[in-house]
């Protein structure tokens, strides 16, 4: 875990060091200081932040996301994970995608709106997880056979060899996929553990700066 | 940034923690994590490499020749579910069906940009003799140059061109409005 306001890196394990050593996990902290719930609505700052957003976000745009340097590295290794970009969608081309479809960005909760204006300002996609849900350091590393996802009793079991987020005892999320559901931030959660992942082509500056984004947003608002 | 955490876990290294700083925890490898020898390991970030590239090429050709030559459909990779460290075998299945995806996009953009230059050449003609080429139409699609709009041969004056043989080229609007045409009645006109 790092400390709050400080970006740490996160461990790998041996083979991926080996094989992606462009493959990067930057987490933080941070402290919500709102009466509100994370899981409630946003203040009406947010929600302006996201209509501008919205319009610096259209048609051509969309298009071109895909040659825009970071969604491009996203891109480039989701196929050499072996994700096909045009199924499962980068973060950055789901989030447009899905402005295209909506007509704009819509607001959710406090939580997952600061998570998108990070990802829509830098391109690089964070995750929140319930701070006090994490054990130890986290770091990525390969699933073992049948291990769970989480620690909840009944928790869907991995393949061996998926990509997995985890803390020091249980995994906690897909690489680029779902987190457990007990992980994720929830109405009683003060403190909140975010992680962003770097990859190849993607410079430590925006990964820093799409934590700082999510940090600051949830400390200030 | 600060970085007091472990960046390598080395599963054979007795006291990894101890070495690289506060909390570290030594992973081991793990049942499900492929174990290879590092022969392979140049190939392998060699097809990662060529993986890049046929990426990027393939998303130039897709962004800039939009919407005329959509993307390929995605192949259906049933043994792939999520991200994983993928061998040998897996990375050139990626990099062997993106470079097709490519060269079929290559094929494509050559028939595109023939198609592109006869319409060049046929709207050109019809400039020059728009008496040969009566009501004859030609989609701006398919001169590349949107999707909306047909350059059309028709009679100038209607009927009196049509009986005067007076032709000429002319340019429709563009799209049509999403709420069909303005209404040029306003909120206060009579009914």
């Amino acid at each position: 875990m790092s400390d709050r306001g400080e970006t740490a890196t996160g461990w790998r394990a041996r083979e991926i060091e080996d094989e992606l050593p462009g493959l990067r996990l930057l987490v933080d902290e941070a402290e919500h200081s709102r009466a509100q719930p994370l899981t409630s609505g946003s203040p009406p700052e947010v929600a302006a932040r996201l209509r501008a957003l919205s319009n610096r976000f259209r048609g051509a745009r969309a298009v071109g996301i895909r040659r825009e340097s970071v969604p491009a590295a996203y891109r480039v290794f989701f196929r050499q994970i072996g994700l096909d970009p045009d199924v499962v969608r980068t973060p950055m081309e789901a989030a447009v995608l899905e402005r295209m479809l909506r007509g704009g960005f819509l607001t959710g909760n406090l939580i997952e709106d600061v998570l998108l204006i990070a990802l829509l300002d830098t391109g690089v996609p964070v995750w929140a997880l319930d701070a006090d849900s994490v054990d130890g350091h986290l770091g990525i590393r390969a699933s073992a056979e049948g291990e769970p996802l989480g620690r909840a009793r009944g928790a869907p079991a991995l393949p061996a060899g998926r990509l997995v987020v985890a803390d020091a005892s249980a995994v906690l999320a897909v690489l680029f996929g779902e987190a457990a559901r007990e992980h994720e931030p929830h109405a009683r959660t003060r403190r909140v553990t975010l992680f962003a992942v770097q990859v190849a082509g993607v410079p430590t500056l925006y990964v820093e700066e799409s934590l700082w984004t999510c940090r600051a947003a949830l400390e200030q608002l | 940034m600060i970085y007091y955490e472990q960046q390598v876990i080395d599963p054979d290294d007795p006291a990894p923690a101890a070495a690289q700083g506060r909390g570290a925890v030594a992973e081991p490898r793990e049942e499900g994590a492929p174990s290879w020898d590092g022969d392979e390991r140049d190939a392998r970030a060699t097809l990662r490499a060529q993986i890049a590239r046929l990426e990027r090429e393939r998303s130039a050709i897709v962004a800039e020749r939009f919407p005329f030559i959509p993307a390929p459909v995605p192949v259906d990779r049933p043994h792939v579910g999520g991200p994983t460290l993928l061998d040998l075998g897996a990375l050139e299945r990626v990099r062997d069906e993106l470079a097709a995806g490519v060269q079929e996009l290559h094929v494509r953009v050559r028939e595109r940009v023939e198609h592109e230059r006869r319409a060049r050449e046929q709207l050109r003609r019809m400039r020059l003799e728009p008496g040969r080429y009566k009501f004859a139409r030609l989609p701006v699609r398919d001169l590349g140059q949107g999707v909306c709009g047909v350059w059309e041969v028709r009679p100038r004056l209607g009927l009196i061109g049509m009986l005067a043989g007076w032709w000429q080229l002319k340019l429709s609007s563009g799209c049509p409005l999403a709420r069909g045409s303005r209404s040029t009645r306003g909120p206060d006109s009579p009914k």
